[in-house]
């Protein structure tokens, strides 16, 4: 088993999970989604998780995130252990410490560009940062289009407002799942452009999950899983070497 | 393409359970209805059809107009006809038969019946082949009386046993001397019926010496029209009558058939609303269903299903639908009509024994009435599935309402309520009848107009629900938009709640306002303490009137005596007082003259005067009902009302021409005025008479009131299915919008808010929808109320409208519990999604 080589596991890190196994199912019909996997999330930093479907990277980021449970091992965030919250601690735990974009941009219709991003503070009945929220609203361009509704925005403009509604209250970190999958390559580009910068510019750690080597090439590092195993990690990626990786774990995992 | 309907009602069970639960509930309605209306008019009949057996003929005296000076009357049936009725060759025997009010006191001293089917008759001889007796042997004197086994077993008399009764006034109390059984149809129904010997009962209901009626039977082999024909020859001509025991029959049995279809009529109406608030849900379910398909109803357009094909996909499917709907709704209704049938019994109204009845004609009714109701429902869904191109198979899009038809929408719906408000507004301007009909279809149009703008008016009346939304946060800012992002959906859920608000508050309105102006005229222009009446408003007699005059602590007494006369060739009432106290005992105002009455001289209200051309000071003749003629003035003319009115003259001026006066009430005045003590004393001096109510103004108002509470809470009963209905259409477009916003639900749940925000939202949307159409309502409901209230108060001078407030407040808070229950397991399902599939799922 791999674990990731990290020397100093200090309060650098924003999130952090230790031997953390997912089990669906009993007996005959037992799969093992998460096989005792650790990895830490240091912060200021842009981790992608790769791996071929099936190898567990979303259920990892769903677990990490609260969104899941899991059934041995711990996970932290900041300071705080998920494995003994209950669902109502875990739901403030996601409203105040984790931001989220999703693959198909889940925003509320009925809301505006602004209010959509305000929501998880609206949620919290918390008054937004306002100088924050103008510098992300400033970062992924939506200046003009605050008052527009999803339904008249383009693709890429309403994942720019679930960016930006992700980084709105300032969390401890963010995940993304497939962020760009639903996106043209130069809206998924940009996307990946605000992520990159939200933790060059504004110190955000951000993890997300994909299968493309030219989205994980924008990360700083990039984790990769199969059969609910971290199996490697690639430093200051390039989509040639993602690639070139991701190839490898093919060919093993056919002749294994 | 039959298949493929059918897959989709099984694929869609859940989502099609409300419906089915709307269609089946309107479904039981009627076919409870129709099973519980036609199993009683089957047993009535049957059961009045043997009342009839021991009837061949029956000879009853014919009415004999009125005709110059002569009032009109009917001719008495004297010993001598029941003798030559007997003696007509055909006749094997002839019953002579006397009725009339009979009041029976039960242990405790309280009415048994309801005043309005306790009678009483005589038993012929010594064994009456009508009456066969249980136990105990037949009634002889005054002192002896025997009653029917019903009655008895209700009130817990036995033969020996003492009861209190009271035909007209004086309390008697004779013994038990038997009980009989008998199928008369008011016993059957609820009623009591006492027997005395023929003599008493001549000389208890005023007729001595006389017959009501009198029943011949034919000797074996003489057939009914053979001996109506002897009769008819034998007796006098122009005084009696025949008829024969079947016509007799048939001629019951149609009354009965018709009161019952008249009842039948005014449940089927409830039954039909409630449908009618079904089909919202219908239409609101299948449309969403048809939404959800666009791709698949596009991909069969595609591969060549024409237009009509997909139409007939859907309704088959609503076929289906309904089919089942009707199928559990008839058994569920057949449950009602007989349980009704043990409630009733339960209740203890009467109710004749006989088998439940389930024609062929409900069973029909009920399947198509749930079937047609489904398909037309689901006809306006079925063409838009139809109008799908099938370029929609490969967009991702649902095919989404155009604004257009949302303008159409609301131009049609404010041209019908403008029509509506105008007609009905006009119709408040006519007077009583002519203004009915005009009323009805303004108000059919006035609603028709709202419902069709509901779309329209969600937006401002949401919108001035948000400053205590705001109160909620995040959930009451996303409810308010939720409950207005599908303005048809919510306008359909609305409206259904609607109707059945509308109609309630309306009613409400209008029996409030008719309560209070009833209740003036009854008191308005009584200044008696008390006012004395006979349990089912039959007549007093004038004994009562005597032992009242003389009883502890009354000071002045006057009967309100009827009687027919004859004045210019006309029927007129007189209304006989006693002239000394009718002026402490009222309080009319006086329009003209003096208000005196004694001697010949008496008072006439406004309108008699008018329509004989009287003044103060006219004279006039009148001739008394036994022919003689007096001369009369007219000292003052008053302004009567519903209770008081026409030709009041002196008791003491009457009575010499009256053979067997009556008093319609008598009214008392005491020294000590209304209070516990003096009813007390005026009850006992009456012999604590069970047929008797001596009431003082409250105990009107209080019974005035009572009966429109009676009435309102049933009203109120039938229209609650409507209003279930309504919930179960609440419950649907939550659980829809619960369906469809799934993964809206999970991202909210995943950024952080938490179950209970999650179930608030959805309460608070079902709260908006159901507080919505429970505004619409209560609005619509007292618009209708005033507008009926002006046509009746047009012909009511104390008519004031009264708007009860305190129950609209009722009915709005109805509306909100409506709402949150509605929500109940919408709100439960929305908690429980599971966020990471909900997320997932596209």
């Amino acid at each position: 088993m791999t674990t990731a080589p990290i020397a100093d596991r200090s309060t650098t890190v924003a999130a952090r999970a230790t031997e953390l196994s997912k089990i669906y199912g009993q007996g005959e019909t037992q799969v093992v989604a998460l096989d005792r996997v650790s990895v830490d999330f240091p912060r200021a930093e842009f981790t992608a998780i790769m791996g071929p479907s099936g190898s567990g990277k979303s259920t990892l980021m769903h677990c990490v995130a609260g969104l899941d449970t899991f059934s041995s091992g711990s996970v932290r965030i900041g300071d705080t252990e998920l494995g003994s919250l209950k669902d109502k601690q875990l739901t403030k735990l996601r409203r105040d410490k984790i931001g989220f974009i999703f693959q198909a941009f889940n925003l509320l219709p009925t809301l505006t560009a602004l209010e959509n991003i305000t929501l998880p503070m609206d949620i919290a009945g918390r008054k937004p940062d306002k100088q924050w929220l103008d510098s992300v609203i400033q970062m992924v361009g939506l200046s003009g289009r605050l008052g527009h509704r999803p339904s008249q925005l383009s693709g890429g403009q309403q994942q720019r407002v679930a960016v930006a509604r992700a980084l709105a209250s300032r969390p401890e970190i963010v995940f993304g799942d497939e962020p760009t999958g639903n996106l043209d390559s130069r809206s998924g580009a940009e996307v990946l452009g605000f992520l990159r910068n939200s933790v060059r510019e504004l110190g955000q750690t951000v993890v997300m999950v994909t299968h493309d080597p030219v989205a994980a090439a924008y990360a700083d590092r990039v984790v990769f899983l199969a059969d609910g195993r971290i199996v490697d990690e690639v430093y200051g990626p390039t989509a040639d070497s993602v690639l070139d990786r991701m190839k490898r774990f093919d060919a093993k995992g056919r002749t294994s | 393409m039959f298949r493929t309907a059918l897959r989709n009602v099984f694929a869609h069970k859940a989502r099609l359970l409300m419906t089915v639960l709307a269609v089946m509930l309107g479904v039981a309605f009627v076919s409870g209805t129709l099973v519980f209306t036609n199993t009683i008019s089957d047993a009535l009949q049957k059961s009045s059809a043997k009342g009839f057996d021991h009837v061949d003929v029956a000879v009853t005296a014919k009415y004999q107009d009125a005709e110059g000076d002569r009032i009109g009357k009917v001719p008495e049936l004297t010993e001598a006809v029941l003798d030559r009725s007997a003696q007509v060759p055909g006749a094997a025997s002839a019953i002579g038969v006397v009725s009339g009010f009979t009041a029976i006191a039960d242990q405790d001293g309280k009415l048994i019946g309801d005043g309005f089917s306790t009678r009483g008759g005589n038993y012929w001889g010594t064994e009456d082949p009508r009456y066969p007796l249980v136990e105990g042997h037949a009634p002889k004197g005054e002192g002896e009386i025997l009653i029917d086994s019903r009655t008895a077993e209700r009130a817990g008399y036995r033969v020996g046993d003492t009861v209190r009764m009271s035909v007209d006034g004086p309390v008697l109390k004779p013994t038990v001397t038997g009980i009989f059984t008998t199928d008369d149809g008011t016993v059957a129904a609820g009623g009591s019926l006492a027997l005395f010997d023929t003599e008493t009962a001549q000389k208890l209901f005023g007729k001595p010496g006389t017959y009501d009626e009198i029943d011949v039977r034919a000797k074996a082999g003489v057939t009914q029209a053979a001996l109506e024909a002897e009769l008819d020859e034998a007796l006098p001509k122009g005084v009696t009558e025949t008829t024969t025991g079947e016509k007799l029959a048939d001629d019951q049995a149609e009354t009965i058939a018709s009161s019952m279809s008249s009842m039948k009529q005014a449940l089927l109406v409830f039954a039909g609303i409630a449908l009618f608030v079904g089909t919202f849900i219908i239409a609101n379910t299948f449309t969403m269903l048809v939404a959800q398909r666009t791709r698949e109803l596009a991909l069969l357009r595609a591969v060549g299903a024409s237009r009509r094909q997909v139409t007939r996909s859907v309704l088959i499917e609503a076929f289906v639908v309904g089919a089942v709907a009707a199928v559990v709704g008839l058994v569920a209704g057949i449950g009602i009509g007989a349980g009704l049938r043990s409630l009733m019994g339960a209740l203890d109204a009467t109710v004749p024994d006989g088998p439940l009845v389930v024609s062929p004609g409900t069973i029909v009714t009920a399947l198509a009435v749930g079937v047609l109701v489904t398909m037309l429902a689901a006809w306006l869904p079925g063409r838009r599935a139809a109008k799908i191109p099938p370029v929609a198979a490969m967009s991702s899009l649902h095919a989404k309402a155009t604004a257009k038809s949302l303008v159409l929408r609301n131009t049609l719906g404010a041209l019908f309520s403008a029509a509506g408000i105008a007609v009905v507004l006009a119709a408040t301007t006519m007077s009583g009848s002519d203004g009915q009909a005009p009323m009805g279809l303004g108000a059919v149009l006035l609603i028709i107009g709202v419902f069709i703008l509901t779309p329209l008016l969600s937006r401002p009346l949401i919108a001035a629900a948000a400053p205590v939304l705001r109160l909620f946060g995040v959930s009451g800012k996303l409810a308010r938009q939720n409950s207005v992002r599908n303005p048809r959906r919510t306008a359909a859920t609305a409206s259904a709640l609607m109707i059945g608000l509308t109609l309630i508050t309306g009613m409400t309105v209008m029996a409030g306002s008719l309560q209070k102006s009833i209740d003036k005229m009854a008191s308005a222009a009584i200044e008696a303490d008390y006012v004395v009446s006979m349990a089912n408003g039959n007549a007093l007699s004038p004994d009562v009137g005597e032992k009242l005059r003389k009883a502890d602590g009354v000071t002045a007494t006057s009967p309100l005596r009827n009687a027919a006369s004859r004045i210019d060739g006309e029927t007129e009432y007189l209304t006989g007082v006693t002239g000394s106290t009718i002026g402490e005992l009222t309080d009319l105002r006086v329009e003209e003259g003096s208000f005196t009455v004694g001697g010949t001289k008496v008072v006439v209200d406004g309108d008699t005067a008018e329509s004989h051309g009287w003044k103060a000071g006219s004279d006039f003749t009148v001739a008394y009902e036994d022919g003689e003629k007096q001369r009369l003035t007219v000292a003052g003319v008053y302004e009567g009302n519903d209770m008081i009115r026409g030709i009041m003259l002196d008791t003491a001026n009457l009575a010499p021409h009256q053979s067997d006066p009556v008093d319609m009430q008598v009214m008392v005045k005491t020294s000590d005025g209304a209070s516990g003590a003096v009813k007390d004393g005026l009850e006992k001096a009456l012999g604590s008479n069970p047929a008797i109510k001596v009431q003082d103004k409250k105990d009107i108002s209080n019974e005035i009131a009572q009966m429109f509470t009676l009435m309102l809470n049933m009203l109120y009963g039938l229209l609650a299915m409507a209003v279930i209905v309504a919930v179960l259409g609440v419950v649907n477009t939550l659980a829809m919008s619960v369906f469809e916003r799934s993964q809206e639900i999970g991202m909210l749940r995943a950024i952080g808010l938490d179950r209970r925000g999650i179930k608030r939202m959805v309460r608070l949307e079902s709260l908006v929808i159901s507080l919505f159409g429970g505004v619409l309502g209560i609005g619509l409901g007292v618009f209708f109320g005033w507008a009926a209230g002006q046509l009746l108060g047009s012909t009511m001078p104390t008519y004031e409208l009264v708007l009860p407030w305190v129950r609209m407040a009722v009915f709005l808070l109805l509306a909100a519990v409506v709402g949150v229950l509605a929500a109940l397991w919408p709100a439960r399902r929305a908690g429980r999604l599971n966020m990471l599939q909900a997320i997932k799922s596209e």
